[in-house]
């Protein structure tokens, strides 16, 4: 340690910055606070409750301050550590004294961060602000040794990094890679072969951002941003308790997607999903958008409590505004002040009576018609409304006429009247109920969308001791956390859209950075600091603060314009980077966190479920509406469920929709997702866990839905007019992975056609299982197609196809 | 207002110092950089752990005590009474019994005395009875919750709240892999079975690794088609076809992996081998036509019925032989709210044969010594009665706070009973096992101190006993 404290020295003399010395170069927020956090604040933080010797290290002042005397002993004397019981306990040797204790189970501190200690007590101990709770500020882009790489804000912060780190950026990608991972990124969907050849002959300067402009203009850009989203609000098609009914938020999904094409701003779309009921004239969309407040699970009535069950909503509704908007894990104050964030329970509780004042039941009755428990809202045309109005008239007197009808059957005494009365009975009643009929069948096709409904009355609000629904203790009022900017009220109480128009006020230092933060995950596979979904004190510090800041205020002074930010990502030299390496660079530093080159990952599961119907031509491009159920293996629903329910999958067009469509049960979610990391959506998921296993590589080789697809692309291929072998395998390559093979895989896989080839002619059952539902004529050509499918099979198999280069 | 890390990131941070002398990002600034599992704390035990694997057999729905383990003589007498006031002082009930009258349904089953020690046990079980001796009852089992869903999700994942791992998931992140063939954490629901209630959901959060790296998430073995999602080749590809389409896939990959350099691209080779390895593998486990017919004939005739309990309880113990971690059982049809004496004969009989037979036969090959079982409900049920009561038949619902269970093998003392109720079996009078308790005294069985057997999640040191104390239960460890 000491050896490297001198070479320090050096380093920081030779930077000529000749007014920093070494105390100064340790960062509180950076170094110190860190390491207080995660082995000190659990005992001496900010939960009052667990709080030890009458120490809290996360603040100097006060009685309980980490500079106070307490028994004569000074926890931390700024300047020395001699005076500093901080210093003795880290670095005793006596079991009884030595902090952490052994049996708090927390790792002792090592010599490195026992010397920032040293260094940062001898430097007069200061104590900074936490990082993500100051609001961003803009400042100049550092300065870079080589300025000609690139001009744009975002690579000179990234350059000013790699040049710290003796390291050079990587060349551009090549015009393939690039057009491959910019369409993903854009729209989740692989580029077609001619979208790569126009790219490729576009030899203009502006080729890239026009390409650029194309993708963030086309519709799936929507869908796939929504994707993201959906993981993030947890959204399903079930309720995801109990007997996990059927629930019907399919107008709030499709009201995402088409946020994102029309690049409704970041606040807008902020404030319609926690307040859009209350805008005045609220239009369909801000009510739909405020169906984000019905996400949660939610029970069937008749086994919990009611009231165990209306806590447990509102707790969940408050998890998900802290995981979405503040990137901070907030529940944990649902039962004890935060260990680590200055939330205390009373912050936690004033959060949630925002939420608990909705107007609706805490269970669902039964078996919720049509997924939908109210409150919620018709979003049918005027001509539907209208009809429906006049269906609801026409049925209103064809049951007036109805019931004179059969007055006049009960009065009569003439039997054979009687008889003719009581048939023209018969036949009115037989066309009132079709009358209905008809009016239900309008009613049922007619949109509509669980919304957000205050209550008139306010309902009062307690912290609830220990987290226990039916504990309730001091009374507390509507309020934003206390070590965050004050709420601005506009009425006596304050209202929710006051909480919205707070997290969108320019003082609020989360909001647009956990989006900014998110969003640029999208493009990297981690985003700037790691731990998307706490920015807290116990989530990671960002590995480019000046970055952060700079995209986090551009965001907001674009006006929370998103597409603006994703094309001045996708702009940046640093995005466009190769993501070429040597081995040594891929492991040493595998998340790519310094951006020495572009960033390589596996894709979620939706793209590779995706990327195989759009290649193969079996993608079906509708959007919107009722989610599909495609093809998945038999038995899986009724393994789990209770109320007997199989699940039966579509057919035709629906089974080769995007995966964002598909029909998401909680209890037993599509296989062919979770196999691949996609999450169960039962709580918020702010980034994907990735992993390589063999469940997802018998997913890949086996599904009979992805076969299909392969021999559909290999027809294709077959079908090619006067093409040669090489001309086929070059087609059906470039299709599946957006190269074309070079003289290696060429022969490789031509190999392969050739020997399957004479498997297949040999074994012609085998074949006929291949091609079943196809007329082909003879075992030749049996054996051909089956010989191509199974090479497309393959080449869906690659890595290269299944990872974002 | 400065932004505190602005400052120093203009400096150049520490971990750029590191790389600036030369020193390389090496294992001390990742250590910085990105932050490493808490695993790497020591969190195994001194000395051989008492268990290599477990057994866990889940009865979802939550079996009576009062009528299988839990002997309470006296309340014969008690018939039809009004539970006091004095022993459920004023308890929670569920929705569906709150403001009824608690009157006293005395169990209409028989016990008696088994093994050595007279260990009580009902005539509802007579092949596990026979046991006796290997079995430690416990009876003061207790939970918070008193719903089903959050009650298994307590019990599967030390947490009422969707959104931890398994056990199962936590045991094959600390203790890794037996073997090399199979999945660390396989789970087996029955089919069928016979209780014709009530039968509740089950969620795949509860195999679930939640935030736990996904290869550790239980892989449930199917009844219908392929036992593992997506084992089998498709129609029309057979192994001959699928061998060669593999080698020439391994032969791109690697081409691949030596122009881009992403070890990534290794492992992916490695799991589409493993792959096929399991192809093999998995049919070979799950096929039990080699298997001495006085064995299959021990489990009962169910076990020729794929799906059954039993055919399960013979699986377990197939895998259980290979090394395989963590087998989890769920036997659902237990959630008795009326009729419970007729249901109950009918889940009893599903289970108490194979059971037993597990029992034995990992006895008889050695296994049991280092395999511990475990087998109980989400909660128990109430000692008063739901619906009409008569002396034989009645219902009972959920009740939390005391419910009995049994554990045998790896380290487990047998032929003992564990802890006490009170007279109505209502309230743990003595020594209470709460879940929490249950997971650490597991973990210790495997040689894991579960305190430190963490993850970094949301800021915290995750675990799967929690934050509240748990007790490893060490009178009942051999």
């Amino acid at each position: 340690m000491k050896h490297l404290m001198v070479v320090f020295f050096g380093v920081v003399l030779l930077l000529g910055n000749a007014s920093t010395t070494f105390c100064q170069s340790v960062s509180f927020s950076r170094d110190i606070f860190p390491i207080l956090s995660d082995r000190c604040f659990a005992c001496h933080g900010p939960d009052a409750d667990k709080r030890e010797a009458k120490l809290r290290l996360d603040r100097t002042g006060g009685e309980d301050g980490a500079y106070r005397t307490h028994k004569k002993s000074t926890a931390i004397e700024p300047g020395s550590l001699v005076e500093s019981e901080l210093w003795y306990r880290v670095t005793t040797d006596d079991v009884e004294e030595v902090m952490p204790p052994p049996e708090a189970n927390k790792k002792p501190l090592t010599e490195e961060e026992k010397s920032l200690i040293k260094s940062w007590i001898e430097g007069g101990a200061t104590y900074e602000k936490f990082w993500a709770f100051v609001p961003a500020r803009k400042s100049a882009p550092p300065q870079v040794k080589n300025p000609q790489w690139s001009n744009q804000p975002i690579d000179l912060y990234v350059l000013a990094k790699l040049e710290a780190a003796g390291l050079k950026p990587s060349k551009e990608a090549d015009k393939r890679t690039l057009i491959r991972r910019v369409s993903f990124d854009l729209t989740g969907l692989p580029p077609t072969r001619d979208e790569v050849k126009a790219f490729l002959s576009d030899t203009s300067p502006e080729a890239y951002e026009a390409l650029v402009h194309r993708l963030l203009a086309k519709k799936q850009y929507g869908e796939h941003f929504a994707r993201y989203w959906l993981d993030l609000v947890r959204f399903a098609d079930t309720n995801g308790m109990h007997k996990d009914f059927y629930r019907n938020m399919i107008a709030y999904r499709d009201w995402v997607i088409r946020s994102f094409n029309d690049n409704l701003g970041y606040d807008d779309f902020l404030k319609y999903q926690l307040a859009g009921d209350l805008y005045p004239q609220a239009t369909n969309d801000q009510l739909v958008a405020s169906g984000f407040n019905r996400l949660h699970l939610i029970i069937d009535r008749g086994t919990a409590l009611p009231e165990e069950s209306f806590y447990k909503n509102v707790v969940d509704r408050v998890t998900a505004v802290g995981t979405t908007f503040m990137g901070m894990t907030v529940q944990c104050a649902s039962c004890h002040d935060h260990k680590y964030d200055p939330l205390t329970r009373k912050d936690f509780y004033s959060m949630f009576a925002f939420f608990n004042n909705i107007d609706a039941a805490p269970e669902t009755s039964g078996r919720p018609r049509d997924g939908l428990q109210p409150p919620f809202v018709s979003l049918g045309t005027p001509q539907q409304k209208r009809a429906l109005e006049q269906l609801n008239n026409q049925v209103a007197k064809s049951d007036q006429a109805l019931k004179e009808l059969k007055k006049k059957v009960d009065q009569e005494k003439d039997p054979a009247k009687k008889k003719t009365l009581a048939g023209q009975h018969k036949a009115a009643t037989a066309s009132h109920n079709n009358l209905k009929k008809k009016r239900d069948t309008l009613d049922r096709e007619i949109p509509k969308a669980m919304v957000m409904k205050e209550r008139k009355e306010v309902r009062p609000t307690h912290i609830m001791k220990r987290g226990q629904y039916d504990d309730p203790g001091e009374p507390v009022t509507r309020n934003t956390p206390e070590f965050l900017p004050a709420l601005k009220k506009t009425g006596k109480v304050a209202t929710r859209m006051d909480l919205a128009q707070w997290f969108v006020d320019r003082n609020n230092p989360l909001t647009a950075r956990v989006a900014v933060n998110r969003f640029w995950q999208q493009f990297f596979g981690t985003g700037l600091v790691k731990t998307a979904e706490d920015l807290g004190a116990q989530g990671e510090v960002p590995s480019h603060p000046g970055l952060l800041n700079h995209l986090t205020v551009s965001f907001m002074d674009s006006g929370w314009d998103i597409k603006a930010l994703m094309k001045e990502i996708v702009m940046s030299k640093t995005y466009r980077q190769s993501s070429l390496a040597t081995t040594q660079e891929f492991t040493q530093d595998s998340e790519n966190r310094l951006l020495s080159r572009g960033s390589r990952y596996r894709m979620d599961a939706e793209m590779i479920r995706d990327q195989i119907l759009a290649s193969s031509g079996l993608l079906v491009n509708t959007m919107y509406g009722k989610s599909v159920k495609p093809p998945q293996p038999d038995g899986l629903w009724k393994s789990v469920t209770m109320i007997g329910e199989r699940f039966k999958a579509d057919t035709g067009d629906a089974i080769h929709r995007r995966s964002l469509y598909t029909f998401w049960k909680r209890g037993m979610p599509p296989p062919q997702m979770t196999i691949l990391n996609a999450p169960i959506r039962d709580a918020c998921i702010a980034r994907r866990e990735r992993t390589n296993t063999s469940s997802q590589a018998l997913l890949l080789l086996n599904e009979s839905e992805y076969l299909k697809a392969a021999r559909s692309l290999a027809q294709k291929a077959l079908a090619l007019k006067g093409a040669d072998p090489g001309k086929r395998l070059e087609f059906v390559y470039e299709t599946v992975t957006s190269k074309l093979p070079d003289e290696k895989e060429t022969a490789i896989l031509l190999n392969l056609t050739k020997s399957l080839q004479a498997n297949y002619t040999e074994q012609p059952t085998l074949a006929d299982e291949l091609c079943s539902g196809l007329n082909l004529a003879g075992v030749k050509e049996k054996a051909h197609l089956a010989a191509w499918t199974v090479l497309v099979n393959a080449l869906y198999n690659l890595d290269i196809t299944k990872t974002r280069e | 207002m400065n932004d505190p890390l602005m400052e120093h990131d203009q400096l150049g941070s520490r971990r750029s110092f590191l790389l600036n002398t030369g020193m390389g990002l090496g294992a001390t600034a990742l250590a910085t950089l990105v932050p490493q599992p808490a695993a790497a704390a020591n969190f195994r035990l001194k000395g051989k752990p008492k268990a290599k694997r477990v057994i866990f057999l889940f009865m979802a729905g939550a079996p009576s005590q009062v009528d299988l383990f839990d002997y309470k003589p006296d309340l014969h007498k008690l018939f039809k009474t009004e539970l006091p006031k004095s022993v459920s002082q004023g308890q929670r009930v569920t929705a569906m019994t709150r403001g009824k009258q608690q009157l006293v349904a005395p169990t209409m089953f028989k016990f008696a005395q088994k093994g050595k020690n007279g260990v009580w046990m009902s005539e509802l079980l007579p092949r596990l009875s026979g046991l006796a001796d290997d079995l430690c009852l416990v009876h003061s089992f207790n939970t918070n919750a008193i719903n089903h869903d959050p009650g298994k999700t307590a019990f599967c994942t030390g947490a009422e709240v969707p959104g931890r791992p398994s056990m199962g998931s936590w045991l094959s992140y600390g203790l890794g892999t037996l073997n090399k063939d199979l999945p660390d954490f396989v789970v087996m629901p029955s089919a069928f079975w016979s209780g014709r209630v009530n039968v509740q959901a089950l969620y795949a959060r509860l195999w679930g690794s939640s935030f736990l790296p996904s290869k550790h998430q239980g892989t449930p073995f199917q009844t219908v088609g392929d036992p593992v999602l997506f084992l089998s080749n498709p129609k029309g590809i057979n192994a001959q076809v699928r061998r060669r389409m593999l080698d020439t896939l391994g032969e791109l990959n690697r081409k691949h992996l030596s122009e881009i350099k992403d070890p990534e691209i290794q492992t992916t080779i490695a799991q589409q081998e493993m792959a096929f390895r399991m192809q093999s593998s998995v049919p070979e486990l799950t096929d039990i036509s080699k298997e001495p017919k006085k064995v299959v004939a021990m489990y009962g005739p169910e076990v020729n019925k794929t799906g059954s309990y039993a055919r399960n309880c013979l699986l377990a113990r197939r895998m259980i032989e290979r090394d395989v971690r963590f087998v989890q059982l769920f036997h659902r049809g237990w959630d008795h709210h009326s009729r419970l004496p007729d249901n109950m004969r009918g889940q009893c009989r599903d289970v108490d044969q194979p059971t037993a037979a597990l029992l034995k036969d990992l006895k008889s090959r050695g296994l049991l010594e280092d395999t511990l079982v475990v087998c109980v409900g989400e909660f128990g049920r109430t000692v008063y009665g739901q619906g009409n009561i008569t002396r034989t038949n009645y219902g009972r619902d959920h009740h939390p706070r005391c419910f009995s269970g049994w554990l045998a093998g790896g380290g487990i003392k047998g032929g003992m009973h564990y802890g006490k109720t009170d007279d109505f079996s209502y309230n743990v009078a003595e020594n209470p096992v709460h879940v929490r308790d249950l997971h650490a005294t597991m973990l210790h069985l495997l040689g894991v101190n579960h305190s430190r057997l963490t993850f970094p999640f949301q800021g915290l040191d995750q675990k799967l006993t929690g934050v509240e104390k748990a007790r490893v239960i060490k009178e009942i460890i051999s």
